[in-house]
């Protein structure tokens, strides 16, 4: 239970911070993208201020070793750069770059009851067809 | 559409969303990465709580601050895009195992290589893809 607890508020602040970012505009995002045009350069400082908190956050928490909850913090597994690395994130990056959304600001606008919708449909069945490629 | 550079908002919304991040692997040890933990919860009944917890705060929260702000959702971008954008995004983040947030919040915090690699070239295919479309072929206002 202090699992779902924890998970739900950093999910409220994840959402909120995303919002108040002004990341969840895909027309803001797109205009990072924009580097020759329309340039707006606010998300690079959406990440820096985010890693401004998590770096010093991680350190801290690998520093103690364990999580609140008292599990063994779960990393993924390390593993080698390979082409999959590679091939997914250009094709992410492709995505990104024609509608302005990535996953987390595509969630986010699902309340605003519009685009966003098709947009998720159509990125969770992306997943799907990928994950049943992946299988072969 | 031209959009105002906004530094305080996007420090003080970065930091929140730096905060979240930092809870979450510091509370239950998890990688706070979106793609990550829709899959998992769409695939997986074991571990699906917090995420689904996760989720709907994310959706709920953001919900709040657009319904305070009067924000509403963009209208007019091609169908067409979108979906081919929809595809590829679910497609490259299952292949290329994480999107901003895993890759580049939580990857380049743990100060992951891989995660380093993804962003640059995340970033580099997004900045090329918007300017062919935008200025290149002319398709996307």
């Amino acid at each position: 239970m202090r699992r779902v607890l924890i998970a739900a508020i950093a999910g409220l602040l994840f959402g909120l911070g995303l919002a108040v970012s002004g990341m969840t505009d895909p027309d803001k995002v797109l205009n990072f993208l924009d580097i020759t045009g329309r340039w707006d350069p606010s998300l690079a400082l959406v990440m820096g201020g985010a890693l401004l908190v998590s770096v010093p956050g991680f350190a801290w928490a690998r520093r103690r070793g364990r999580c609140a909850v008292g599990d063994a913090l779960g990393d993924p597994p390390s593993r080698r750069i390979d082409g999959r690395l590679w091939i997914g994130s250009a094709m992410f990056g492709a995505g990104w770059g024609i509608a302005g959304y990535c996953p987390g600001p595509a969630l986010a606008d699902l309340s605003l009851a519009g685009e966003a919708i098709a947009f998720v449909v159509a990125m969770i069945a992306g997943s799907q067809i990928a994950r049943a490629w992946m299988r072969d | 559409m031209e959009t105002p550079f906004t530094p305080i908002s996007a420090l003080i919304g970065g930091a929140l969303i730096g905060l979240a991040a930092t809870l979450l692997y510091a509370g239950i040890g998890r990688i706070a990465g979106i793609s990550g933990l829709l899959n998992h919860a769409l695939e997986h009944r074991e571990g699906r709580g917090w995420r689904l917890a996760f989720l709907a705060g994310l959706v709920i929260a953001a919900g709040g601050w657009f319904a305070w702000s009067s924000s509403v959702a963009r209208s007019g971008f091609p169908w067409p895009w979108l979906i081919v954008a929809g595809l590829l995004v679910g497609m490259g983040t299952r292949i290329g195992n994480g999107c901003t947030s895993g890759h580049g919040i939580c990857g380049l915090a743990r100060f992951s290589k891989r995660s380093l690699l993804a962003v640059v070239v995340f970033m580099s295919t997004g900045i090329l893809t918007t300017t062919l479309l935008r200025h290149g072929l002319v398709v996307l206002p």
